[in-house]
């Protein structure tokens, strides 16, 4: 019972953690339609900007906060010099380009921090297992995770379902033309929508560095993961990356705890210890490739007239 | 007349080629230069150097040229270039591989050339046993011995159940099947990960403490082993459940981990502090010519595969043609290896000790991997009556 309690949580944090790389790609995905490869590159970015200024600075708060407005500045200067070339273009150009920046930001991090990958330590009051119920103990760090992450999912709603700038991304979303037409300064607003969307996925880095190392090409797998999310969530639907990246959290993490022992129960031990992390690390490409059947758009797709 | 000129050119060129061709020893290194493990493939990169100037940069009196590959840690790139390095560049050696998949699926190219290959990390039970052959040696171990070292001190240390956690492939199947053999006390459970993709080990860590046992056996190289020290200390487990190790912690690894390495014990083949002259020397001269690195285990396996590389081109006078007096050199062990008494059994995998190695702070403050103990003596991997070489 209590690991089950113990599992659930390490789902919903994973989950939460794909959330904030999904939301920007999502976004950028849905409203400038543009596929963006190098999203990842911007996990990369925001984690090693986080161990340049907590080393720099000693203090773990004001670093990550400094880190945040570099990814933030690095997105928006992306856009600015390399990307608004490419929006009238076909998708096959922002993935042959977008897939260039990742070589160009590993070698640019290979060239700055060297190839051996930094620490990025936890102040010692996150580092303290937590009693949540008695006999489940969670690690601080985890737990703040899932605060911020929640944080960041409700202010990203309030954001573009409350204010005039998130009614102007919706409907960029619904009709990219129509707002153009209407006299909407379309080029500000992609610029502000991809800064954002590198924020958040710098915030994904920067959270994940010190449980994971901050290392070149980091982003490189977890980005598939976000692809799955979007795809499986709605392109464009903030609302649906959310369901979808926790539902996918929840399934990888309780397919590895749990797969094993149920395999066991049918195969002999050393055959399920094999087949189990295959399968279970199969469970979300099949979640989605069912998804892909049953509802094309996507299981929230984003309001299109 | 320009025509002329031209083809005379060409024909000195192919001329300077091929007496170059003849008047070098041509070693190939496959190894991962490239991604987070490019740390191990540099650190070995650095230490076959390192042999190679103390070697004076020549093998029986001629020079040598060394091409290095980066497998990429995929079994289908280590594969291509080992079959480059041996079609198309007619290397004499083959050397390297970190990975047991990558030698794996590498290895039958190099057998079928009849090219002489030289492991100096990967060990998989299928080299010790039934692939093993008069072409390939091995500088470093068979993968089942060092975690069979780190069970036999837990059984010293009276430990009574243990729970195993390891990657998804050959490495981790022999790692753990390892602990096994020797370990004498209850396994309460067993888990492998997806490799090298899984980086979140939160399922697992919570599968160890709800199992209750009393103690954690990993098997985690390169980054991998950062994470897991991470995880591990921040779930709390660091107090609750004492982690034995194998291949997790080492040189490169420590500057990462820093404090969460501190008191976790592990086994190893070689620890830079062992008493030999040959190894003051290595370690000495490494520190001097790559400032602010340290050598790893995998550097000193490179390091003896270039002393046995060496031994076997002296004993032919760099003809290297003679294969057969080649091979029955290299059995010799002819040459002094960094970590001491060093031996080949029949299926050329070294007869050699396993010691205890902590993590300490040394004498500048630093954190450095220190010999303990030394657990078994002489100890020779459990596949070699399967090898068909007597």
């Amino acid at each position: 019972m209590l690991l089950i309690v113990e599992q659930f949580l390490n789902g919903l944090q994973f989950g939460l953690l794909l959330f904030l790389l999904a939301a920007g790609l999502t976004l950028v995905f849905g409203i400038m339609d543009f596929v963006n490869l190098a999203h990842g590159s911007l996990y990369m970015m925001g984690a090693y900007f986080a161990a340049s200024f907590v080393a720099w600075t000693g203090n773990f708060i004001f670093g990550i906060v400094l880190a945040l407005g570099a990814t933030l500045l690095l997105g928006i200067l992306l856009e600015f010099v390399a990307l608004r070339h490419l929006y009238g273009r076909d998708h096959l150009d922002h993935v042959l380009a977008t897939f260039g920046l990742i070589l160009f930001f590993n070698d640019a991090v290979r060239l700055i921090w060297g190839p051996a990958g930094l620490a990025l330590p936890l102040p010692a009051w996150l580092t303290v297992p937590i009693a949540i119920m008695p006999g489940i103990y969670y690690p601080a760090y985890r737990l703040a995770i899932i605060a911020v992450a929640l944080a960041v999912a409700l202010i990203l709603y309030l954001v573009v379902m409350r204010t005039r700038v998130g009614m102007l991304i919706r409907a960029g979303a619904s009709n990219r033309e129509m707002i153009g037409a209407l006299g909407i300064n379309i080029k500000l607003l992609y610029t502000l929508v991809f800064g954002l969307g590198a924020a958040l996925a710098g915030l994904a880095g920067l959270m994940q560095a010190p449980i994971l190392t901050v290392q070149i090409g980091m982003g490189e797998n977890i980005l598939i993961l976000a692809f799955v999310i979007i795809v499986i969530g709605g392109i464009g639907s903030i609302r649906g990356a959310f369901l979808a990246a926790i539902f996918v959290g929840m399934i990888d993490t309780l397919g590895r705890a749990f797969l094993p022992d149920l395999l066991r129960q049918v195969l002999s031990s050393s055959a399920a210890s094999t087949a189990a992390p295959a399968l279970s690390s199969m469970l979300i490409y099949l979640l989605m490739a069912i998804v892909l059947v049953a509802r094309p758009e996507g299981l929230f797709p984003a309001n299109r007239s | 007349m320009r025509a002329a000129l031209w083809l005379a050119g060409v024909t000195s060129l192919a001329l300077a080629n091929s007496a170059i061709a003849a008047d070098t020893i041509k070693i190939g290194f496959v190894s991962t230069f490239s991604g987070p493990t490019a740390v191990i493939g540099n650190d070995m990169r650095n230490s076959f150097e390192l042999a190679l100037d103390h070697m004076g940069r020549k093998m029986g009196g001629k020079p040598v040229e060394v091409i290095y590959e980066d497998d990429q840690q995929k079994p289908d790139v280590g594969k291509q270039k080992t079959e480059k390095l041996i079609q198309s560049d007619k290397v004499d050696f083959i050397a390297g591989y970190i990975w047991s998949n990558v030698l794996l699926a590498s290895l039958k190219t190099a057998v079928d050339a009849q090219t002489f290959l030289i492991s100096a990390n990967a060990g998989p039970s299928q080299l010790a046993g039934e692939l093993c052959s008069p072409y390939v040696f091995s500088t470093s171990w068979q993968n089942d011995q060092t975690p069979q070292a780190v069970g036999l001190y837990m059984n010293q240390k009276g430990v009574k159940s243990v729970f195993l956690i390891g990657p998804n492939y050959a490495a981790g199947k022999d790692m753990l099947a390892g602990v096994k053999s020797t370990f004498k006390g209850q396994v309460l459970g067993e888990e492998y990960t997806v490799w090298p993709s899984q980086l979140d080990f939160s399922a697992e860590l919570s599968k160890a403490r709800a199992s209750k046992a009393e103690s954690i056996f990993v098997f985690y190289p390169g980054a991998a082993g950062v994470q897991f020290l991470n995880q591990y200390t921040q779930a709390g487990l660091k107090q609750q459940i004492p982690l034995y190790t194998a291949f997790t912690i080492d040189e490169l690894s420590l500057p990462l981990q820093k404090e969460n390495a501190l008191g976790v014990p592990g086994a190893q083949e070689w620890v830079n502090d062992l008493p030999n002259e040959q190894n003051k020397r290595f370690v000495a001269d490494y520190r001097k010519k790559y400032t602010g690195l340290r050598p790893t285990f995998y550097g000193a396996q490179s390091y003896d595969a270039a002393q046995l590389i060496n031994s076997a081109v002296e004993a032919v006078k760099a003809d290297t043609s003679k294969k057969d007096a080649m091979k029955a050199e290299m059995e010799k062990a002819n040459f002094k290896s960094v970590r001491g008494p060093f031996k080949f059994g029949n299926n050329h995998i070294p007869i050699q000790n396993f010691y205890l190695q902590d993590v300490v702070k040394d004498a500048d403050g630093q954190l450095s991997l220190k010999t303990v103990a030394t657990i078994v003596k002489d100890d020779q991997d459990r596949y070699h009556d399967k090898c068909p070489m007597k």
